[in-house]
Formats: structure tokens, C-alpha cells, sequence
């Protein structure tokens, strides 16, 4: 029997902001090659494509399909959504804000969900989770919730925002399964949520095959000019956010630099945090050793991977972190906060509680210091890696939608 | 006609302390005196003690038919010594009854052979000294750190007036013949060699609680069979393992003390069989070829080599950085930074250091302090930085090399 998914998703790849684009996409490619038929629904039309399954768009069905300057990016918080409106509010058009758009994404998924034959409702995140909903009761098919990340992660343990805790709530109560990213995602939602384990499945996420791509090692062109002159480079990867801990990595570099000035420190990447960490770098005296680059796509993605010594993600709160494993692809050593769903499933990476900043110094020094340890650490990578594939995780997958199918 | 000889070898080694980059130029102490502390209590309690006492009272009810030789390692005297007097008196008492043996070996569990061989043959003699000291014997026969055995280590070692040398029974050596004679090491005149019965040690030290293997479970009839149908095609059984098998690696539960307490008794049920000790198989059996060990063998893992200690490259960047102190530190006549430079040399340090099957859960968790491997070379490296600071601190007292040190 072939199995039909109706899938929600926010965001995909190249329109993603985060991690959910591109954990969608290298997870429902590898349910493809499971023999899953699957509807992907976005929310607005992006020029985004897919060979392998047909995507949808809920402002398609009622719009004619023009592309949208979206403001939505999957893991905005309310505060930052509402600048970013209030900067372009042309762009927003269909509401004030993101609960509207959330509610909208629901009401307009109506007419994919009449139109559309499926065995099985999958939806990611709480962005999602009003359509879902919809999606369930019009069907009465089993629903699969997959949690990316909760309130919690976003806002930090104190300040979840009420309405979009009662959402995802109401969306984990419904559902038939709960997919969390890690055993440390599982964990928040059986605290906070008050909900059953036994409806939970841990299904980790992977990284994508980049082994085409291998071929071609340049790195950005001015960060090579610094490693030609000894420099060594530590990355920073992600939206600058509070539970993405960019200050304590920044403090951290303090401690470095202090002991060793040729290191340089990227921090790749944007977000509501961006104003007060250039501040702090500047306030601890260490802005000439700083690059921020703002977020970068592609290939210059690639390019800052390679060039990296090595790649740290010292996030307070990360479900769980595909950008480690990316960086693993690349060959360069990771340095992972164990507040992470990703310092589960790798072994081959050095380990630091985000909160102590001079053991993450004393390994970033350690790393700088002594070429054998990086060595070692790119050398045995890839047993990590060849453990961890879509292909895996989309195994698990399929088995839920089978057990809740029968 | 087997003499089976019975060999433990006993040893703990002095674990670090965490040791950060930034306790260098502050903190002289590197060892966890607490951790070492519970580590050797927990041992002498479930492991050394009762096994000691079953020993005991195996020699007296056996009128001394009943034989048994121990290596103990320096440092595990030193830690007796210190937090534990009364497993010294109870080796003692073993000692008195002239049933058992002491072996000698590097005081440092060290590598020492492959990096200096000088220092190698002061560990032998320091250790020599110490035995001597405590239990008043000359040992006759000398194993290396992890039965690491080639011919030139034969060699020296009967320079230093050794009669007989200790190593695994490697099948890709032995080829047709059997573990289950004596040899003389290739080069050398007088000295034997006693080789492991890997497959009757390991029944006991590795497959005795194993319920998946076809011998379990073992008992004493049983595996008094195994070794009396060795009459006729071999001489000695050498059954060497460590002696934490009695107690810890195999816990009491498993049935490992009674095996002990009966083992003896039906060995010796057959006429055929005797026990002896190292030095006693060694003169009593005549050598029956030569073999060759060109390249060094151990008794670790499928491969019996020492790529669990010097496998990749921190292993090989620690060890070298190590041993190219060794002039430095003998020059300094500091008896405080010599002894921390040999402590340093532990092989158990480079062990934890070990990345193979590290992805796999690893089979070697047994008292290991670190989270990883990569934590144990930062920190042995930090610990060594320190030391070399030391030194140059303390160097220029003294110009010329002593030429022994206690």
C-alpha cells in the first residue's frame, strides 16, 4: 500500500531561515524514497520546488500566485515579527501579526484538505499546527505532531508566550504521535506540556549528503587571506538569539583572545540579538577580532564551513542543531553545547555546559593549539556521520505512519 | 603433564585531576586524590581483599599445591601504601607461604620501552627495588605493560638478568605450534619465553558471565577438563590475566569467587596436573624452538597491538611531547617533577585517549574519568604545559645527568 502524507510545513529551502526548511526537505526526500506520495502545504507561494513530491500553497488556492515578500520566518518570536512589520508593513498582508498569519494558514488549508486524498496528516511546528487541527477533524485521519522546537526553546524557560504555548498545547494533545528532533526536546514537552511519553518518539535529525560538493574546498576569499597570514578562524552559525547563546560565545572569545590574539571569530547569521553582541564584542575590547557577516546562503555557506578551524554551537537551549552535523560534513571540528538535541547522536565532538565559558575557551584552545586534536576529530567524524542519514530517520517515520494507518 | 601457572596482574593507575588551560602557571597538583581514593576503595573491596583471602586459604588447604604469581604495579603500591595497608600485609602473607611469585614489571605501567629505552630499564629497576622493599623477593621473570613483548625487549631484559619473559600466544606468530611450551626468544641465549593461553585466560577473564557464549556457564569441572586435555600435546597452561577479573571485572555475582574457590581443587583432582609459578615452569620445561616476535605484540584487543595507546595522532602528539621532556626532567633532579613526569607516563592516559570504537559505545569504559577522548588529551596536554613551565622555572640548578633515580 502506498502511504499519502499531507505534510505542513512554514518554510523550505531556499526560502528558510533556520533549521525546520531544511530538516523538511531532507525529510521528506528520503520519505520519497520510501514510497511515500506526499502533499507538501506551505503557506504562501514561494519559488521554491521539489521534483520529487507536489507542494501546495494555501494562498494559491484563493490568490493568484505571485510570489510574496514573506516577513514569516519559522522561528520568529511575536517581538521580532512586529519590528520586522513595522519596518515593511507592506509586505505583511495579510495581518497584523504572526497569529493572524497562523490563523490564516489554517483557514486557507481548508480547500487543500477538501481537495486533496491522504492516509496521514504530518505537521511541523506550532506555526502549522491550526491547519493540522483542521486537517484532523475534517478527516478524522491520524495526525503526526513533529516538534522542531517548543515556546521554551524560543523564548527561554520564563517567557514562553501564553497564546502560542496554548497552541502548541492544544496541537500535542490532539495528536495521535508526537515526533520530537531529541531526547532533550522529548523531555521539555513531557515537562511543560504534561504529556504522556509513551505518545512520543525521538527521531533525529540528519544532514544532508554533501559529498558532490566536495570536490570544490575554496573558502571565502577574505577569510583566506586571513588564514594565509596565520589566523585562525572559530565560527558562530545561526540566528543571533538569546537561546542560541551568541553571548557566551562571545565572552568566551574574550578568553581566547586574551591568551591568543591570532583568532579571528566569525559570527555568520542575524537576528534580534545582532545589535547587543557587536555592542558586548566592542565593550570587551575584541571588535577587531570579530567578522559578522549577516546570514549567508549557498555557497558562501560552504565557503565559511571550510574556512572554520573550528565550529562552535554554544546554544542554551537547542532542540536539536543540524548545523553540527553540517559543519562535521565539511570536516571541521565541532564544539556543541550538551543542551542540544545534536550532542546525542554525535561522539566525535568536544562537549561544554553553554553556561561555562572557560571550558569552552580552554577547548576552543585546545582545538587551536594542537593540530593532532582537530586531526583526530575530522578523522573520526565521519563514523558519526555514516550512522546518522535521512534515510534512517525516514525509516522511523514510516514505521509511525504504519502503526497508526492499520 | 600441564603445569598450569596462574598470573594476576594488579594494577591501578593515578587518574588526573580536570585540568584547565587556565589553571596553568597556578595549580601544581594534578591528581584526583578524591577519585583515585573511591576508585582504589571500591576495588580493594569487591575485588582485592576477598580474592586475596580466597587465595590464601587455596594455599593452605592445598598444603601449597596450589600456586599463584602476581605483578603489582609501583603505583598501585603507592595507592595501597597510602589509602590501603592492609591489601600490602594481605600480598605479604601470600607472599610468606612460598606459594606465590612476584613478577616484575615497568613501576609506571608505562610505554617507556618505545620511546627510551633507558627509561624503561630505570621503571624495571625502580620497581624491582620496590618489591624487593616490600615483600623482601628478587622477581626472576618480568612482563611488560600490556604483555607488550618483541624480541629486543627479550633482549634487554635478560641483559638486566632476567630468566624468563612473558607475552601473548599470537596465533599469526605461534602458526602451527602451541602457546602451551616453553620458548627462547629469538637473539637471546638463556632467557625463556611464556606465552598466554589467550583461549583458556579469556574464558575466564572475558567469557566467564557471558550468556551468549557456548561454554557458559563455566564450571570448575568444565574448565579443569578444558586444561587436562592439553596432557599429551603441551607442557604448561600460562593463564595471565588482570586480577581485577576476580571481583570487578566479573562481579561477585556472576559466580567468579566460587569458580576460584573449586578450580584449583578439580585441576588437581587429576594427577597429571600441578601448578607452578613462572619462574618454576621456566626451569622445569625445556625450550622447544625459537619463535620471532619482530614487531612488538600485546595482549589487548583482537588486533594484540598497541594501537589502543598510540593509534592516533593525540596519542602519538602526547606521548612524543612526553618523552621529549625526558632530558629536561632527569636533568632537573627535582624528585617532585620526576615523579610527576613518570606518574604522567601511566599507559591508562593514553588509553582514555583511545577513538577506536569510541562511536560504538566503546568496550573500554572501566574507571575512566572522561567523557571522551578529546577531553583526556586537553587535559593531559594542559597538564603537561604546566610541567614544562616548571621547569624552565627550576632549570640551570643542575648541568649534569644523574645517573639513577629513586
Amino acid at each position: 500500500m502506498k502511504i499519502k502524507a499531507l505534510i505542513f510545513g512554514w518554510e523550505f529551502p531556499p526560502y528558510n531561515v533556520g533549521g525546520l526548511g531544511v530538516a523538511c526537505k531532507g525529510l521528506t526526500y528520503a520519505l520519497c524514497g520510501f514510497g511515500v506520495e506526499i502533499i507538501f502545504v506551505l503557506p504562501k507561494k514561494m519559488d521554491v520546488s521539489a521534483d520529487y513530491m507536489k507542494i501546495v500553497f494555501a494562498d494559491a488556492v484563493m490568490m493568484k500566485c505571485t510570489a510574496i515578500n514573506s516577513l514569516l520566518l519559522a522561528y520568529d518570536t511575536l517581538n521580532s515579527y512586529e519590528e520586522s512589520y513595522r519596518n515593511n508593513p507592506l509586505a505583511a498582508k495579510y495581518g497584523r501579526n504572526l497569529f493572524e498569519e497562523v490563523d490564516f494558514y489554517g483557514q486557507k488549508a481548508y480547500h487543500i484538505i477538501k481537495r486533496e486524498k491522504f492516509d496521514i496528516i504530518h505537521a511541523h511546528d506550532w506555526l502549522t499546527i491550526p491547519a493540522a487541527l483542521l486537517a484532523k477533524k475534517m478527516t478524522a485521519k491520524p495526525l503526526v505532531l513533529h516538534i522542531h522546537a517548543t515556546e521554551f526553546d524560543r523564548s527561554g524557560d520564563n517567557g514562553a508566550n501564553p497564546d502560542v504555548y496554548e497552541i502548541e498545547k492544544r496541537g500535542m494533545d490532539a495528536a495521535d504521535v508526537i515526533i520530537a528532533v531529541s531526547n532533550f526536546t522529548k523531555n521539555k514537552i513531557i515537562k511543560y506540556y504534561g504529556i504522556d511519553p509513551a505518545k512520543i518518539r525521538v527521531v533525529h535529525n540528519a544532514a544532508e549528503d554533501v559529498s558532490q560538493s566536495l570536490g570544490d574546498t575554496s573558502i571565502l576569499e577574505d577569510v583566506y587571506r586571513l588564514k594565509a597570514i596565520g589566523k585562525k578562524i572559530v565560527l558562530y552559525l545561526g540566528r543571533i538569539t538569546l537561546h542560541k547563546g551568541p553571548d557566551y560565545f562571545i565572552r568566551a572569545a574574550k578568553l581566547v583572545l586574551d591568551r591568543d590574539p591570532d583568532v579571528i571569530f566569525i559570527v555568520a547569521g542575524s537576528g534580534d540579538m545582532e545589535h547587543k553582541i557587536i555592542e558586548l564584542a566592542a565593550e570587551l575590547g575584541i571588535s577587531g577580532n570579530m567578522i559578522f557577516t549577516g546570514f549567508l546562503r549557498e555557497e558562501k555557506l560552504v565557503k565559511v564551513y571550510r574556512a572554520a578551524d573550528l565550529y562552535v554551537m554554544p546554544s542554551v537551549s537547542e532542540p536539536f542543531g543540524i548545523t553540527a552535523l553540517e559543519a562535521m560534513n565539511y570536516n571541521t571540528p565541532v564544539l556543541v553545547s550538551r543542551q542540544s538535541g545534536v550532542s546525542e547522536v554525535i561522539t566525535h565532538a568536544l562537549k561544554v555546559d553553554f553556561w561555562d565559558i572557560q571550558e569552552m575557551a580552554n577547548k576552543m584552545l585546545a582545538v587551536l593549539e594542537h593540530r593532532a586534536l582537530a586531526e583526530t576529530l575530522k578523522e573520526n567524524g565521519w563514523h558519526d556521520l555514516e550512522k546518522i542519514s535521512w534515510k534512517n530517520s525516514a525509516q522511523a517515520v514510516v514505521n509511525i505512519y504504519k502503526e497508526l494507518i492499520k | 603433564m600441564p603445569s598450569v601457572c596462574l598470573y594476576l596482574h594488579t594494577h591501578q593507575p593515578w587518574r588526573l585531576r580536570k585540568y584547565s588551560v587556565f589553571d596553568i602557571g597556578k595549580e601544581k597538583h594534578y591528581f584526583d586524590d578524591e577519585q583515585n581514593l573511591k576508585y582504589l576503595n571500591r576495588i580493594v573491596r569487591k575485588s582485592y581483599i576477598p580474592t586475596n583471602e580466597i587465595l590464601l586459604n587455596l594455599i593452605k588447604e592445598t598444603n601449597g599445591r596450589f600456586k599463584v604469581s602476581f605483578s603489582i604495579t609501583g603505583v598501585v603500591l603507592e595507592q595501597f601504601e597510602k589509602y590501603a595497608p592492609e591489601v600490602i600485609e594481605s600480598f605479604q602473607r601470600l607472599v610468606d607461604t612460598g606459594s606465590v611469585e612476584i613478577v616484575s614489571e615497568t613501576y609506571y605501567h608505562s610505554l617507556a620501552y618505545l620511546f627510551s629505552e633507558e627509561e624503561f630499564k630505570r621503571q624495571i629497576e625502580l620497581h624491582y627495588k620496590k618489591v624487593k622493599g616490600i615483600f623482601g623477593c628478587k622477581p626472576k621473570v618480568f612482563r611488560n605493560t600490556e604483555l607488550m613483548y618483541n624480541n629486543n625487549i627479550a633482549k634487554i631484559v635478560e641483559s638486566m638478568g632476567y630468566e624468563a619473559i612473558m607475552a601473548e600466544g599470537v596465533d599469526r606468530i605461534l602458526d602451527w605450534r602451541s602457546p602451551n611450551f616453553v620458548y627462547r626468544p629469538k637473539g637471546a641465549k638463556r632467557i625463556k619465553l611464556l606465552l598466554k593461553n589467550y583461549r583458556l585466560s579469556d574464558d575466564i577473564a572475558f567469557r566467564f558471565s557471558n550468556r551468549d557464549w557456548s561454554g557458559w556457564p563455566l564450571s570448575a569441572e568444565k574448565f579443569a577438563g578444558w586444561v587436562s586435555e592439553v596432557n599429551g600435546n603441551g607442557e604448561c597452561v600460562n593463564l595471565f590475566m588482570d586480577y581485577e577479573t576476580f571481583g570487578e571485572h566479573q562481579w561477585q555475582e556472576t559466580g567468579i569467587f566460587e569458580f576460584l574457590k573449586i578450580m584449583p581443587w578439580r585441576i588437581l583432582d587429576n594427577p597429571d596436573n600441578n601448578f607452578m609459578t613462572p619462574s618454576e615452569v621456566a626451569r622445569a620445561y625445556e625450550s622447544r624452538g625459537e619463535l620471532d616476535y619482530e614487531r612488538i605484540t600485546s595482549w589487548a584487543d583482537t588486533e594484540r597491538d598497541l594501537s589502543a595507546w598510540t593509534g592516533n595522532k593525540m596519542q602519538q602528539a602526547a606521548i612524543h611531547e612526553l618523552y621529549s621532556l625526558e632530558k629536561a626532567v632527569i636533568a632537573s633532579c627535582n624528585q617532585e617533577l620526576i615523579s610527576i613526569w613518570r606518574k604522567l607516563q601511566i599507559s591508562d592516559h593514553f588509553y582514555y585517549m583511545c577513538t577506536k570504537w569510541f562511536s560504538d559505545g566503546d568496550v573500554h569504559k572501566y574507571f575512566n574519568p572522561y567523557e571522551n577522548p578529546y577531553d583526556a588529551f586537553i587535559n593531559f596536554m594542559n597538564i603537561i604545559k604546566d610541567l614544562k613551565l616548571r621547569l624552565n622555572l627550576s632549570a640551570g640548578k643542575l648541568e649534569s645527568v644523574p645517573e639513577l633515580n629513586v
